[in-house]
């Protein structure tokens, strides 16, 4: 058995006297698809940007591919330099809530950003790449539009290119469709549902329960900062060990 | 009507002054706001706090003191340290200039939302490759606007360097007022500031209108 993906390890995160992660544990394995669901302010937004260094955890390890981005020994919480967590963390990659697209740059320029600048790829190269991304997104016609006119669904989708374009090993969603009108959410959600049958390893945070059921290899509820349970999509819906779990269930549908 | 050609020519002459001020000036305050505004937006305490000094002062008196100041102040505090008139004028400009620029960028910068620095930042961009690549190029359409202000105020302000008696087109025009006791020549120094400043916002126009290919 080959080490986790993405090793969590008794991580707390506090924003001045507020705990938002108490002590969170997770291990997520390679071609894994998991959701993490739960109410608002449960801190599963809070635990996907621990994660990627968007936020520093206060206390506790956090492994990607066995590299730390946060390692405690002993009860120390060990420094880590700013270029080695870059470097450790160019394994993930992000799609944010609100698409956070180069409003400046074309769909194609977004995507061929990062490659170009930060990965070194000759720009013939990253086009080729982009392009292809474009194509697996559905979005190929719009290559050369600025963000600004494309609906939010496309948006999201030229954002989840743009990710992918980095040639991640994990793909980290923060509600990636919750600034999304009811209409347009279907079509970023065939994209995710498609990388999960390519077996990209993924954490979806989501508010869309039926998505989260048909997707997920596990689901994960979060509450007050804690995994409640995380289980196989059925357990978790159909019969969760935590009436918590329950409770939140039935005021979702 | 000969006449009046006759003075608008030597007013024009002073044109030749009033230019070289503005474009001196905003040659050398864009980047020192430039400048200015990356330290005061950096992590670095003790530049903001120096350049918090700076805008302050700055922005706090009257450009004619500060004029006054540098050309005859100067001198008093550090002993041979004595400017051309000129020199003293667009070393005054430019600082002057400077300091709202500073405030100009600076707010630039912090307008742009912090999900532009996220999205540079999870792949994997270092500040500078955020700075060059995704902020400033945001910033600079941003500022467009307030800097055509800022650029038109400048225009109107180098009639102040009449003070120092350099002749520029008020000064200029202000000799034939005080010679033939007639006011035509402000109307000529009037219309060549409308002028100037109607090129001003021409070429800020279209500035803006490149920069609108998005949002």
């Amino acid at each position: 058995m080959s080490n986790p993906m993405i090793k969590v390890e008794n991580l707390h995160k506090s924003f001045g006297d507020l705990k938002v992660l108490k002590d969170v544990n997770l291990e997520v394995e390679k071609g894994e698809t998991i959701s993490i669901i739960g109410p608002s302010g449960s801190g599963k937004s809070t635990l996907l940007r621990c994660l990627i260094y968007l936020e520093k955890a206060t206390e506790g390890n956090i492994l990607i591919e066995d590299q730390a981005i946060a390692l405690n020994v002993e009860g120390k919480q060990q420094h880590i330099a700013e270029p080695q967590i870059r470097k450790n963390c160019s394994k993930l990659g992000m799609v944010f809530q609100n698409f956070n697209l180069f409003p400046h740059k074309t769909a194609l320029e977004n995507i061929i950003e990062a490659p170009v600048i930060v990965a070194g790829k000759s720009k013939a190269e990253a086009v080729k790449h982009a392009e292809e991304l474009l194509a697996k997104v559905g979005l190929s016609d719009k290559r050369d539009e600025y963000p600004c006119y494309l609906s939010g669904g496309q948006k999201q989708r030229v954002a989840i290119a743009r990710a992918l374009a980095m040639e991640p090993d994990v793909m980290l969603f923060d509600e990636p469709t919750s600034a999304l009108d009811p209409e347009l959410i279907g079509e970023v959600l065939n994209v995710i549902k498609a990388l999960a049958q390519d077996k990209m390893t993924m954490i979806i945070v989501t508010h869309e329960m039926s998505f989260a059921r048909e997707v997920s290899d596990r689901v994960i509820f979060m509450d007050q900062g804690n995994i409640i349970e995380a289980a196989e999509p059925q357990k978790l819906f159909n019969n969760p060990d935590h009436p918590r779990i329950k409770t939140f269930l039935d005021k979702m549908l | 009507m000969a006449y009046l050609l006759e003075s608008t020519w030597y007013i024009l002459q002073g044109c030749t002054t009033t230019l070289k001020l503005f474009a001196l000036t905003l040659l050398f305050s864009l980047p020192l706001g430039f400048i200015c505004a990356m330290a005061k937006t950096s992590k670095v305490k003790v530049l903001k706090v120096i350049m918090g000094f700076y805008t302050s002062i700055v922005r706090g008196t009257p450009l004619l003191l500060q004029i006054f100041f540098v050309y005859y102040g100067l001198p008093i505090f550090i002993p041979g340290l004595r400017f051309q008139r000129f020199t003293a004028a667009v070393l005054t400009f430019i600082l002057n200039y400077g300091a709202y620029f500073t405030e100009i960028f600076r707010g630039g910068i912090q307008s742009i939302d912090k999900g532009q620095y996220e999205a540079s930042r999870v792949l994997g961009m270092n500040y500078r490759q955020m700075m060059v690549r995704i902020i400033l190029p945001q910033t600079f359409k941003r500022v467009l606007p307030p800097i055509a202000n800022e650029a038109i105020t400048l225009v109107k302000d180098t009639a102040l360097v009449v003070v120092l008696g350099i002749g520029e087109v008020l000064r200029n025009s202000k000799e034939i007022v005080s010679r033939d006791f007639t006011i035509s020549p402000f109307i000529i120094a009037a219309i060549i500031y409308l002028i100037l400043n109607y090129i001003v916002v021409l070429i800020f126009r279209e500035l803006e209108k490149r920069y609108s290919v998005y949002e």
